[in-house]
């Protein structure tokens, strides 16, 4: 791993080694990053890049290895020591106290003195230098809560450099951004570095890779598998190095074949436990045959409005028709009956119980199916029979019905549910970020069984807060801000056009 | 006795009543706004006031009985803290679980060192906090309104209710203006902003626990040798779950705490002066309704009535990093 870089190294890792009992999450890490650059990590998801982050920022000790700080070895015994030698971490959830302010965000753990009254003075000052040094803007006395996320983010990385830190990690900084946002935080990016700062950027996007960093390395099951410069890789070899075999990272597909209206919602108005309108008079059509997207930035109501047409919300005003029939007031189950499958966004909350066997998960909701069982009993012969067939067809690993679901990778947990789903032959499909959480090999996989449900004359309603997915399944998208949808593209709609509508600027 | 020196009368015995509310429930504040859920405040409270009552008797000193009071407050809290922080178990089930300790073990304790059926012996005087009347209060009794309120409201008092209410801006300080306060706040809030932060998210809980122990320390003394003068079974008689009624009522916030122990302690006072008596038109009201008013009142908050109850947000969680 030796790259003829003409900058000293900021961080080196040497020989850095971690295992979680069985687990063996970090194997014999080398790495080094150049003082100055953004360097990138990808990587599979348990492909251990977190764990070796952590194992940076002093939330784990390695087992093995050592880390050297500008060509000092250090130990990183807890959070505190790493902030000591100048490394800061922009969380992927972010550490922020929602109802405190930017400036007492800032402050906590740093408050300069047991009194609040005299840090407050010099860390308002410290926040403006920062704010004309980086660009980073954002009013000190504003409430977090109230705050847009990307704003949020700049408070995370504010909190940082307060701190002094020449090193910043950000883990997965771009999945709640708007691509506005996300432009704009890597123009932040740029600056620190143009400034001396060094950047680990973790992320499973390589597009946000090839973008923004001038080194990358990319991890495979606990492995440092290669690094390469950026300027001198492709996607392709990068897709490649992550799965370890050749990927196709875009979707075949051939032209869509609409056919009559089987789904139409109008009107719908959807409210959230706290009576404020996350959906807001929305109307729009699923036909047969076609795959309609859903883009819009986590939290603008595509998740109630999917949690609406499934049964699980009710709708505070409105209606949804599927074949024509008005179906409010229908429970889930009630319109599994009709025809309507259901994939949700979170497999964890509502898609499995995680402490079933992996057979129980796989008809869950399909528990009063004659096919398995009788009356109040259940076959478990038959459930286990029809798990094996289903685990055989989408190639679920470890292939073991009586394995507890909760030991699946998060690929395999997704597939089980959409092979319950999908399995079932049903008219209608509604998705939910089919590929959260979910490794390349396997959105692979799901995308094309999405794609054959189209062609086998389904009609199909895709949510993601992936764009690249949107568009790349979509043969119509909606996009959807603030609660409602403010325009309709085809599916070959530029990214930029599609990120200005989900921003709310263009319609 | 007319209605004004009825009035006065009933807010003197609001005052007294309201002490172990507000003690208990600032205790409650500080436990609660680090996001340990304190149901053994009841609890606490009674087994403080068993201490304080054995310390006295036995020393015939307030102040030791009052350091007795408070030091098994925090007993009671660091066990509270070993379970529901260090172990990670659930608040609740330990909380009630203390409830429970210090209703037995006081009646135990109590029978075994002093054959009474549960009580104490008798404090003698110099072991109670008696009353404080406060200078001017006889020369200004006769002074209309101001004068009976001075007298019969303000002073009088023994000197726990004072230091009772000096708590109230102290703790906004302390929260609000200290270090300490910001990081307390902020546990319960996001432990994981405080963990990142290089701050044991532990420690910061245990040394609110230990404040939380130390407030409910007074109010069980308060009990036991300054509103009486000996250890009574039970004599807590749900004053825990009121203070923790009044801290959701008052959405966790200082001030407001003081302002709703004393409309509790108001009903209270009121409740026992209507003993008895019929009102016009409708008649004898049964005491209970009035005693069962806090809960009605905070039930109707609850429920989204009174503007929002927002707790603190990682309330009742034990912290865990994530791997």
């Amino acid at each position: 791993m030796s790259l003829d870089s003409p900058k000293e190294p900021a961080i080196e890792l040497v020989g850095i080694d971690k295992k979680f009992g069985t687990v063996h999450a970090n194997k014999n890490i080398n790495l080094t990053v150049a003082k100055g650059s953004i360097h990138g990590i990808i990587g599979e998801n348990g492909a251990g890049k977190s764990t070796l982050m952590s194992i940076l920022y002093g939330f784990y000790q390695a087992d093995h290895g050592e880390i050297r700080i500008s060509g000092k070895p250090v130990t990183i015994r807890d959070s505190q020591a790493a902030i000591a030698v100048g490394i800061g971490m922009v969380h992927q959830h972010f550490m922020l106290v929602e109802n405190f302010t930017v400036l007492e965000n800032v402050m906590l753990g740093a408050e300069g003195g047991q009194l609040l009254a005299k840090g407050v003075a010099s860390a308002r000052k410290e926040l403006k230098r920062l704010e004309d040094d980086y660009g980073l803007e954002v009013d000190p006395d504003g409430i977090i809560e109230e705050l847009p996320v990307g704003s949020q983010q700049r408070v995370e990385i504010l909190k940082a450099l307060y701190r002094g830190a020449d090193i910043l990690i950000l883990d997965e900084p771009t999945g709640v951004l708007t691509p506005p946002e996300a432009d704009h935080l890597f123009k932040v990016l740029r600056v620190l570095r143009d400034q001396g700062k060094t950047i680990i950027l973790i992320t499973h996007k390589l597009r946000e890779i090839m973008a923004i960093t001038d080194t990358v390395s990319v991890m495979r099951r606990g492995e440092m598998v290669a690094t390469r410069k950026t300027a001198e890789t492709t996607v392709e070899e990068l897709a490649e190095l992550m799965v370890g075999r050749r990927v196709l990272l875009h979707v075949e597909k051939g032209a869509a074949n609409p056919g009559a209206v089987l789904m139409s919602v109008r009107n719908l108005t959807v409210k959230d436990s706290r009576g404020v309108t996350m959906v807001d008079d929305v109307s729009f059509d699923v036909r047969a045959g076609e795959i309609v997207g859903i883009a819009g930035v986590a939290g603008n109501g595509q998740s109630e409005l999917l949690e609406a047409i499934a049964g699980i919300r009710k709708p505070s005003s409105g209606e949804i028709f599927i074949d024509g029939k008005p179906v409010a007031g229908v429970d889930p189950a009630g319109l599994r009956d009709l025809g309507l499958a259901h994939i949700p966004e979170d497999r964890h909350h509502m898609g499995l119980v995680l402490k079933f066997e992996e057979y129980e998960n796989s008809i869950l909701g399909y528990h009063r199916d004659p096919r398995y069982g009788r009356g109040p009993f259940l076959d478990l012969d038959a459930m286990r029979k029809d798990a094996e067939e289903k685990i055989a067809k989408y190639d679920i690993r470890p292939p073991n019905p009586r394995l507890r679901t909760a030991n699946f990778s998060g690929g395999n947990q997704q597939k089980i549910v959409v092979a319950r789903e999908i399995e079932r032959d049903p008219k209608m499909l509604i998705i939910g970020q089919p590929t959260r959480g979910v490794d390349i090999g396997a959105i692979e996989f799901i995308h094309k069984r999405i794609i054959e449900m189209r062609d086998a004359g389904k009609a199909v309603l895709l949510v993601s807060v992936e764009l690249d997915e949107i568009r790349s399944l979509s043969d119509r998208i909606l996009v959807m801000f603030a609660g409602k949808i403010v325009g309709e593209k085809s599916g070959e709609a530029g990214e930029q056009t599609l990120g200005l509508m989900m921003a709310g600027i263009a319609a | 006795m007319d209605y004004f020196d009825i009035f006065i009368s009933i807010l003197g015995s609001a005052v007294r009543l309201s002490i172990p509310l507000l003690f208990t429930a600032l205790a409650g504040l500080f436990s609660e706004r680090a996001g340990i859920f304190d149901i053994g405040l009841e609890g606490k409270m009674l087994a403080s006031a068993f201490a304080a009552a054995c310390v006295a008797y036995w020393t015939g000193n307030a102040w030791f009985g009052l350091l007795g009071g408070i030091g098994v407050s925090i007993v009671f809290s660091f066990v509270h803290g070993f379970a529901s922080i260090t172990n990670r178990g659930n608040q609740i089930v330990s909380g009630v679980a203390l409830n429970f300790v210090a209703a037995g073990l006081t009646i135990v304790l109590g029978q075994a060192w002093f054959r009474q059926g549960g009580r104490t012996g008798q404090v003698p005087p110099e072991g109670r906090f008696s009353s404080i009347v406060l200078p001017g209060a006889d020369m200004m009794r006769d002074v209309p309104i101001i004068g009976p309120l001075y007298a019969n409201v303000i002073s009088g008092n023994n000197i726990l209710t004072y230091i009772a209410f000096l708590m109230v801006p102290i703790s906004w300080w302390v929260l609000y203006r200290t270090r300490f306060g910001l990081r307390l706040r902020a546990v319960g809030e996001n432990p994981g902003a405080v963990d990142t932060a290089g701050i044991s998210v532990a420690w910061m809980r245990y040394r609110s626990l230990i404040v939380a122990g130390f407030l409910c320390g007074f109010a069980g003394t308060y009990l036991s040798i300054a509103q009486s003068a000996a250890f009574i079974n039970n004599m807590s008689a749900g004053k825990g779950y009121i203070a923790l009624a009044a801290l959701i009522f008052a959405k966790w916030k200082p001030v407001p705490v003081m302002l709703a122990c004393l409309l509790f302690g108001f009903l209270d006072a009121f409740a026992n002066f209507m003993q008895g008596k019929s009102m016009p038109l409708i008649g004898e009201v049964p005491v209970q309704i009035f005693q069962a008013l806090p809960y009605i009142l905070t039930c109707v908050l609850l429920a989204g009535f009174i503007g929002t109850a927002r707790p603190p947000k990682a309330g009742g969680v034990p912290y865990t990093k994530e791997r």
